[in-house]
């Protein structure tokens, strides 16, 4: 069987643009959480999320470094996002693009929880207001969510398999999963995936506050906001950004001398068949997709020192999650630490995954567990659990387990380790 | 009326992203100025807000240089 492994990271985050500086005050604990200053939140419950930090500070996104000014008014902001990071990852992964050969076993598959959501809402008020013949010819691809694999791939001549995912907060994790199967079957030899999002906006802020979904009562303290597996917990804090990754076929990156990040393991899928947005009671959905990374892996649970847990901070996932992993891995959970980066960044939806798998990756790297943030009064469940409260815990990690759970329960977990 | 030719103009050149010298009078949007179907789409639809005008269909399919444009705009506007 091919293996696949990961030779190029580009992410843009709460934390900052860039792959050093998300990590780098990610495991300072620094958090990306603000209160929303772009637009009116007066009459919304929820008044928090984690923004990319702006031009002027640190670490600051400016668009036009990555796509020029024209191109730029006609795609959506989850397009622009994808293609920041997929031109880190590009850059860093130093993959050649310059043959037929080369450019035809290359392929992108990025997608995304929602899309272009505020395009949608703002061309529906133009239609209202204005009619049919004020509708731009950008609107369409500015706000499919294939389009930002499709920009991605035009830019960069990437003309290979050309695919998506659009599993809610699952789509970042299902993107690596699906383009390293993509690999093993021998349809590409090299695949850009990952996973972008840019729905903080009036109405998707409207829409999950109106599922119950969202945290509301720390709109004054916002980088309390995300506090997963604490008692104080409320609901996730919506959050934008996009996670790249650049993966490669083993031989192919060992032939050329590429620099190899970590090895994409196990990969594993399941759905709860439950409810649209509540996770099913018993916790079996996310068991099940974990089980089935570890066996796609060859791994037993004693093989894992470190899970990037789904935990979003809602009151009913985190406990099913944690009940979850302590029932798969058993004994073998006293040598696990386990942690939530959204505490840091809050919920990037289809880029979560994306995000939370290249944070596994550095997390192997540096032999860094990075922090959940917030967790003061852990509950009962997670007693003798090492969740790595407050601050990051240097250890050896050789294997990262990463979980994604999304609305219609759709479920992912990753297992990326040091290639044997 | 050279007012209108310098309008039209600066909306090319923002639109199509091209430098302002190269948007003379004769240039046709799609063979010098590398637009695309869509684009040009959107530049009648620029001159339709800018000037106040409506360009039907049949007569933007016309509009195929700098010249086309000021033209259909001086007559109509």
């Amino acid at each position: 069987m091919r293996r696949v492994v990961v030779t190029g990271l580009g992410m843009v985050t709460p934390l900052g643009t860039g792959v050093e500086t998300s990590w780098n005050r990610l495991v300072a604990a620094e958090s990306g959480l603000r209160r929303i200053d772009r637009f009116d939140v007066s009459d919304l419950p929820a008044k928090v999320a984690g923004l990319v930090p702006g031009e002027g500070e640190p670490g600051g996104f400016r668009p036009t470094d990555f796509i020029d000014a024209k191109e730029l008014r006609r795609n959506d902001h989850f397009i622009v996002l994808a293609m920041a990071a997929a031109a880190e990852a590009i850059a860093d992964s130093g993959i050649p693009l310059a043959t037929d050969e080369q450019k035809n076993r290359s392929g992108v598959l990025i997608g995304s929880g929602i899309g272009g959501l505020n395009a949608i809402a703002d061309a529906a008020l133009v239609l209202e207001k204005q009619g049919p013949r004020r509708i731009s010819p950008f609107f369409i691809p500015s706000a499919l969510i294939n389009l930002a694999g499709g920009q991605v791939s035009i830019k960069y001549g990437l003309r290979g398999p050309n695919h998506s995912v659009v599993t809610a907060c699952s789509t970042g994790a299902h993107a690596i999963g699906d383009a390293s199967r993509l690999i093993r079957y021998g349809d590409a030899d090299v695949m850009v995936a990952g996973g972008t999002e840019a729905a903080v906006g009036r109405l998707g802020l409207a829409g999950f506050a109106a599922a119950r979904a969202l945290s509301t009562g720390y709109n004054d303290t916002p980088e309390k906001a995300s506090r997963p597996w604490d008692k104080g917990r409320d609901g996730f804090v919506m959050a934008e950004g996009a996670g790249v990754l650049v993966l490669e076929e083993y031989e192919h990156a060992k032939a050329r001398g590429a620099k190899i990040y970590a090895e994409i393991k196990g990969y594993g899928l399941s759905g709860d068949a439950y409810h649209v947005t509540a996770p099913s009671p018993d916790g079996d959905g996310g068991f099940r997709s974990m089980t089935a990374a570890l066996r796609s892996a060859g791994l037993t649970p004693a093989d894992i020192d470190y899970v990037n847990a789904h935990g979003t901070s809602t009151p009913l996932g985190d406990e099913l999650e944690l009940g979850a992993v302590k029932r798969l891995f058993g004994d073998a959970m006293k040598n696990v630490s386990m942690s939530s980066t959204k505490s840091a960044i809050g919920h990037l939806l289809g880029a979560a995954g994306t995000v939370e798998a290249i944070f596994s990756i550095l997390a192997i790297r540096h032999g860094i567990a990075p922090p959940t943030l917030n967790l003061e009064n852990p509950e009962e469940a997670a007693e003798g659990v090492d969740l790595v409260p407050l601050k990051a815990k240097e250890r050896r990690i050789r294997n990262a387990l990463s979980n994604s759970f999304g609305f219609g329960g759709t479920n992912a977990s990753l297992i990326v380790g040091v290639p044997d | 009326m050279s007012d209108i030719a310098e309008r039209v103009k600066k909306i090319v050149v923002e639109h199509l992203g091209v430098e302002e010298a190269k948007v003379q009078e004769n240039a046709s949007f799609v063979d010098d100025l590398g637009a695309d179907s869509l684009d040009t789409v959107e530049l009648v639809m620029a001159f339709e807000e800018e000037f106040g005008v409506e360009i039907p269909d049949d007569a933007a399919e016309k509009i195929l240089t700098v010249k086309d444009a000021i033209d259909f705009i001086k007559a109509n506007s």
